[in-house]
């Protein structure tokens, strides 16, 4: 499992590995925020966690495809399936592994582009923890997504059309999260809400990928 | 070492073989032949687990069993060490030295897998094979694309390697590998134009 971890995280940094693309699209998404609603703070400042949450979300989705699609087709898949590695294994350190790549730099950047939106001073610290607690679910429910659209040509569309309805309870208590803590009227709820919600994916969707995975390499 | 009864299996929903049996002890090989479309490669993901048998029992030991594709499943960003190095891993094996020289590859191993040819990609793939220490093969065509020397390389692993400790291989392949294995033709196989049961509306 480790050497699949290590591989994974090799091919993305290497090149055409596609580490940064996510990280580049946030950047661009929320630099042009600004111009499309203009120009008043006040308005900046109380779009911001939302706008963040949103970037970081297509952000995400923006790499998803490839967690299984390259592997499906150089023929490693096939190849995983059939070696000791459990595939319930595979999805999970995949899912891992693109938490790492996309996920985690997002989360971390993510305080730093709150400045460009003029986001309120007691925001960064609950954007953090709940891009914290909420990206890897993104890159679990991701990973299952990717598994169920493996073998088709061009799936990339019809992946986002599954995957982001699936993020919605994510998005919702992540904005929520921040905009509680905002207000001063407790974020704990939300947050764990969304804890559980990342939690009950990692615990349930590697299993329902690798079971997709079985079906779609035969 | 491998046995296999009465194997019907299917490829797309329709099946293809029917009545597939044989025997193979360890240290034995067997060719599988047939014209395009017959059924090879859809007995050797069947034999390999990746497809459930329609009717019929594939039996050898668990966890001795091995598969290579068409594809290579070689990663181009990754040096041909590491693409090893990967696949012993996985294995929970380490790379021993001598299979470099075993396929040819001494030269090669700080290349990046994408700058090889064709033929050094497929000797790199079937190098797999000597790292992760499975005893029974189901090979796809694995001399596509090789040139002669290395087809005569690689069934000289095949006869004084892996099949001298006691592994077994079944391999499809179009061409005469210089190996002295029985060969089993799949055209009497092949299924009836009416035979039923491919279908997955069960599971639908």
């Amino acid at each position: 499992m480790k050497a699949l971890l290590w591989r994974d995280l090799a091919l993305a940094v290497r090149a055409g590995g596609g580490f940064g693309l996510g990280l580049a699209f946030f950047l661009i998404v929320v630099v042009l925020v600004p111009f499309g609603v203009g120009p008043d703070r006040s308005v900046l400042a109380l779009i911001a966690p939302g706008i963040l949450w949103v970037a970081a979300l297509l952000a995400a989705l923006l790499s998803l495809d490839r967690i299984f699609a390259l592997d499906f087709e150089d023929g490693s898949l096939a190849l995983l399936a059939t070696a000791p590695l459990p595939l319930e294994g595979v999805a999970l350190i995949k899912a891992f592994a693109h938490w790492i790549t996309t996920g985690l730099p997002l989360t971390l950047v993510a305080p730093a582009l709150g400045f460009f939106l003029n986001m309120q001073p007691a925001a960064y610290a609950y954007l953090l923890v709940s891009l914290a607690i909420g990206t890897p679910a993104l890159s679990m429910i991701g990973s299952f997504g990717a598994a169920l659209t493996v073998g088709l040509r061009r799936g990339g569309l019809l992946l986002s059309l599954l995957v982001l309805p699936l993020y919605v309870p994510t998005l919702i208590f992540g904005a929520e999260a921040v905009r509680r803590g905002v207000d001063g009227t407790g974020a704990a709820a939300p947050l764990m809400l969304m804890g559980a919600i990342t939690l009950g994916c990692f615990a349930l969707l590697p299993f329902a990928a690798a079971a997709v995975l079985r079906i779609n390499l035969r | 070492m491998l046995q296999v009864r009465d194997l019907r299996c299917a490829r797309g929903g329709v099946p293809v073989l029917e009545g597939v049996t044989f025997d193979l002890n360890a240290g034995e090989a067997l060719i599988l032949r047939g014209p395009n479309g017959v059924g090879k490669t859809t007995l050797l993901r069947t034999l390999a687990g990746l497809q459930p048998p329609l009717d019929g029992t594939v039996d050898y030991p668990e966890a001795t069993g091995a598969y290579a594709s068409h594809a290579d499943g070689i990663k181009t960003a990754l040096t041909v060490t590491e693409n090893l190095t990967f696949w012993a891993q996985v294995y929970g094996l380490t790379v021993p030295d001598t299979v470099f020289a075993a396929f040819d590859l001494d030269g090669l191993r700080s290349r990046a897998a994408g700058t090889l040819s064709a033929g050094q990609k497929r000797r790199l793939g079937l190098a797999r094979l000597g790292v992760i220490g499975r005893k029974v093969l189901f090979l796809d065509e694995p001399t596509v694309s090789l040139d002669a020397f290395s087809v005569r390389n690689f069934a000289g692993w095949m006869r004084d390697v892996h099949l001298a400790q006691g592994g077994c291989a079944v391999i499809a392949t179009h061409i005469d590998l210089g190996l002295d294995v029985p060969t089993l033709d799949l055209t009497p196989f092949v299924a009836q134009a009416d035979a039923t049961g491919g279908s997955d509306e069960a599971f639908l």
